[in-house]
Formats: structure tokens, sequence, C-alpha cells
């Protein structure tokens, strides 16, 4: 555990970057610092790896002052990861990975047999490894710069704003790779961001930090929507904060009805069959049974489907898997007001309406904090 | 008669060819006393402009004094030195290192500067110590730049070094001033021409050198 004890920042200036901070960082999660600019959360970071001194308080890791160990040797037992990635334009891929296990007096080979795995697990076509960073895209670079962080395998990994500079595609790409990765490895990673929505999907626990450098509330993302300590991390969390917390109750408890589903090749008395009074529209699935759209059942013709006259089905959701917040938005962006959830493979499994979601989200409030995180 | 005529004859001279005040040993001379300035200058200009750049303290004082070196006339100071120390190597050495160690210092010391603080402030924090960061991080990527100073110190060594003739030193200086001075022009345009072209071919040395020296990954991104 890294444990942050009443650890203050001042400047020469005078200025105070973090003032009293104390925070217990758990061991194999993600901990995510997130704050309006000069909240003293980059500075929390870099002082966990010494990179600035605390002006008072002591920062510990597993029990022992962290700065009563060699520096460097604290630094190569953190991996590093920053904004735009910092690599080394003069060394190819391979070597920028090998870099720490290299300083840790790793042979050569050893060492670029280490990150060609590392390119792998990172999501990098080893093709890459002899090139050059600036032959890499900007999100390419950021995966070198994870790769190269965790190349020692060291337990602890701090990360500063590391996807900030990529576009939104392609940062929600590195944050599920780190998620999945995360599952796999088990780091204890310190995360900065400004980004709030980034640190609700990536965060185990959350630090909200306010201007001047104080701690405003800190807790687990779920929490941090149901209960926010303040007017400051209300206003922090933004206006839809209550749609937000809905990605954390699961879509499993939907009452899915698999009656009003009918194949393209249905029959005339398969389609009359499937139609009920309290069911207005009927979902057409294409043979495999993947959806391809609504339809009011007059208006079904048997063998005859005119698959372009049928009202769309919005975005399905992974029935089980995606939060109620997949479900609901399903459902709001039909027409019809239905949502379809489907299985792994695309399949439908059953389609749920507006008001059996809200139900579902009325009965999950009810629930209360035993809910536990989805992601998606 | 014009240039190229004086040219012409001078290198076909076959007399020009050999002995002592032939172009091979006024070459070699002339090659001698560059490669120590240069040498000297580099010396002196490459670690103090690394570490000024490293630290990014003393820009200040560097510029000043760079400044200051580059106002003083270094004929002036050959005779000067001349006038202090006598005959010898010594008082040539002095204007051509003063003349030489400005755009080394300088250019090294902005090339440090210029370099990406994100790698660094990364090489850093995975526990680099600074001799490492300096070698390993800063100087491949300052590197072009460096050598770019280094270029220009040395062709205007080699173009200064005519100068040592004055203090009847060798080089190829002596085909310049001894032919102004018997008022044969054909060894004044041979002895120019001569300082030309080892200006260019100082010029692909360098070039030579840093398609060897720099990294593909630094020389492609600049």
């Amino acid at each position: 555990m890294i444990r942050i004890d009443s650890v203050t920042k001042r400047y020469p200036d005078g200025t105070v970057a973090v003032d009293q901070l104390s925070l217990d960082i758990p061991d194999r999660s993600i901990t995510v610092l997130v704050g309006p600019s000069g909240c003293g959360k980059t500075t929390t970071l870099r002082m966990i790896n010494r990179m600035i001194d605390p002006s008072e308080g002591t920062i510990s890791l597993d029990g022992a002052d962290i700065t009563k160990q060699p520096v460097n040797t604290l630094r190569r037992s953190m991996g590093y990861v920053i904004q735009n990635a910092g690599l080394f334009q003069h060394r190819t891929i391979v070597d920028n990975i090998a870099t720490v296990p290299r300083m840790l007096g790793w042979g050569k080979e050893k060492a670029r047999a280490r990150a060609t795995e590392l390119m792998e697990r990172v999501g990098l076509d080893s093709a890459l490894a002899k090139r050059y960073p600036y032959q890499l895209s900007g999100g390419q670079q950021q995966r070198v710069g994870v790769a190269r962080a965790l190349a020692a395998d060291p337990p602890v990994l701090l990360m500063d704003e590391p996807f900030s500079a990529v576009d939104p595609v392609v940062r929600k790409g590195l944050q599920d790779e780190l998620l999945r990765l995360q599952e796999e490895l088990g780091k204890t990673i310190v995360f900065v961001t400004h980004d709030i929505d980034e640190a609700i999907k990536l965060g185990t626990m959350v630090a909200v930090l306010r201007t001047g450098g104080k701690l405003a509330q800190f807790a687990p993302p779920a929490e941090l929507l149901s209960d926010p300590a303040d007017a400051f991390v209300e206003d922090f969390l933004g206006a839809d904060r209550g749609i937000r917390r809905l990605s954390f109750f699961s879509s499993a408890g939907l009452d899915l009805k698999t009656s009003p589903i009918v194949a393209v090749d249905s029959t005339a008395e398969q389609i009359a069959e499937r139609t009920a009074p309290d069911v207005p529209y009927l979902l057409v699935t294409d043979l495999d049974g993947r959806p391809l759209g609504w339809s009011e059942p007059g208006a079904l013709t048997a063998g005859a489907v005119d698959t372009a006259q049928l009202l769309p089905y919005g975005r399905p959701f992974a029935a089980g898997k995606d939060s109620l917040r997949a479900a609901l938005d399903g459902a709001v962006l039909s027409p019809t007001g239905w949502a379809v959830g489907v299985d792994d493979t695309g399949r439908v499994v059953g389609v749920v309406s507006q008001q059996a979601v809200g139900e579902a989200i009325r009965s999950a409030h009810a629930a209360g904090r035993s809910s536990t995180k989805v992601l998606g | 008669m014009n240039v190229l005529h004086f040219i012409n004859s001078f290198f076909s001279d076959s007399t020009h060819w050999h002995g002592y005040d032939g172009i091979p040993t006024r070459l070699r001379e002339h090659v001698q006393y560059s490669l120590i300035a240069l040498a000297i200058a580099a010396a002196i200009g490459l670690p103090v402009g690394l570490l000024t750049g490293h630290t990014g303290r003393g820009g200040n004082t560097l510029s000043l004094i760079a400044t200051a070196a580059r106002a003083l006339p270094s004929f002036g100071l050959l005779v000067l030195m001349f006038v202090l120390i006598g005959f010898g190597l010594v008082p040539v050495m002095i204007p051509l290192v003063v003349l030489a160690v400005p755009p080394i210092l300088v250019t090294t010391y902005e090339a440090m500067r210029s370099v990406d603080p994100s790698p660094v402030d990364a090489a850093r924090g995975m526990g680099m110590n600074e001799a490492s960061v300096l070698f390993q991080v800063e100087l491949p990527v300052a590197l072009p730049l460096i050598l770019s100073g280094l270029r220009s110190a040395a062709i205007q060594i080699v173009s200064t070094a005519t100068i040592a003739a004055y203090v009847s030193l060798g080089g190829l200086g002596r085909y310049i001033i001894d032919g102004l001075y018997q008022k044969n022009y054909e060894k004044v345009v041979g002895g120019a021409t001569l300082v030309a072209g080892m200006a260019l071919v100082t010029l692909g040395v360098f070039w030579g050198v840093s398609r060897l020296a720099v990294s593909p990954g630094v020389r492609r991104s600049n």
C-alpha cells in the first residue's frame, strides 16, 4: 500500500500545490487522482516517485518511508507513464521498452525478448519493433509508453494524464486496454487525469482534489456519483450524474421478453401468434437471429418482409454484461422505446421496454450500495 | 589571364607537388593545425556547452563570453600573441581556438536546451542517473545541432589557419602570403583554391559523420 500522510508541498514563492493531503492507496487496484488544473494532482503523483519532494509529511510504500531507499532504486520499482509518452526518439521501439531492464543489468537479448513480449501484451504489432517513435501514431506511442513502464514488472505504475493527448476514439481504446491489462497484471496504479469520465471509468477508488491541493472526496466511483461530498464535487461530476450512475448497475436483472421476436422468413401464422395486445411492435431478425428492425404487426407480410421499411432498433446492449445505462440508452435510441438485448455473437436474446428499464433502475437504487461495478 | 588559367598553371607545375613547399606538405601542415585547433576548441566548448545546457544554468554568462570572443579579431590576436610569446605553434593556436569556441559552445548549449523535455522527464522518472540522462537521452537527440556547431567551427578554422604563415609557420597560407609578397598571383590563387577545397572536404566529412553518428530516428523526425 502507498500511504500519503499529511503531505504538503509549498514552493519557495509561497504557492501551496498540495495541502495536508492524506490518502491510502490500495494495492492491486487503480486509484485515480482527478481535479481541475492547479489542484496538485500531478504534484502528488510526482511526490510518490520523488520527482518532487514534499515540504511536510511522509509517503510510505508497504510501510517503509520512500526517502529511506536510494531515489533511483525507488523509481526503477515504479513504472512511469507520462502524457505524450516521452519516448526516446533515437531508439527503436523495442529498445525504448527495454530501457529499465537494461538499467537493471539484464542482458541485451533477454531485455529485447521481454520487450517483444510486452509489445504483444499492450496490443502492438511486433512488426513495429524495429521502427522509430516518429513512425508511430500517437495512440501507438502511448502503448509503447505503457509497455516501457511495465518492462521490469514493477508492482506500482504511476500514470500522469497518459491518454489526454490522443483523440477520443483512440483514448477509449487505450482505456479499455488498460482495464484489460490490469485484470491480467493486478498492479497498484495511480492515475492522474482532469477528465472525470475517465476517472469514473478506470478508478477503483477516485480522489477528487480541489484547487489549492485539498482533498474533496475519496470514494469508489459509484459512491461519488450517488453521494457527492459537497457542491464542488457535485459540480465537478457534471449534469448527468444520475444517468452515469446507471453504469454501475448490471442489466442482469432485466426481465427480457422473447415473445415479440419474429424471423424474417416467418409465416403469417407465426406473426399472428407473436402479436399480443401488450406488445405494440415486433422485432424482425435475420435467419441467424440478429436484429434487423422493428415493425408494427399489421405492416408485416409473411414471406415478403421489406427490411427497408423497418424501424431502427437503436444500439443493442449485451444482456447481463452491459449496465442499465446501456440498456436505457438502447431503449431511448429506438423510436419504439424498446431496447434489444443480444448475446456475445450479436444474436437477440430478448427485448425490454423503457418502462421495464425504469423499474429496474428504481429497484437497483433501492438495493443501494450492494451494487458492483459493471464496465461499458 | 583569368583565375582558371592561374589555377591550371599552378596545379600543372610539377615543382609544386613535392619538396618542403610542395602541396602535400602544405596540406598536411594545414590539416594538422586545423585538427589541433578544433580538438582544443571542442575540448573546451563541448563539455561546457553540454553541462550548461543540461542544467540550464549559466546560459546568459555563456552568450556574453561567446559574443565577446567573437568580437576579437583573429589577426590582431595573432600579432599580439606573437609579440608576447614569440615564434611557435601556440600563438597561432590561441586565435584559432578563440575563433572556434563560440560556435561550438553556443550551439551545443542551444542544442541541449532544445531537447524535448518529456523524454528527459520520463528517463528521470524511470530511475536513470543524471549522466545517463545526459549521454543516453539528451546527447543523441541534440547531436545533429552539436555537429553543425562543430562543422561551422571547423570551416572557420580551416579558412583562418592561413594566418599561421604570417608568423613563419607552414600551411596553405604560405602560398597566399608568399605569392602576394612575390607578386606571384598563380601561387595566391592556387593556395586560395586549396583552402576552398579543404573547406568543402570538411563539409563532406561532417556530412559523413552525421550520417554515421545520428540515429535514423532523430534524423527523420527533425
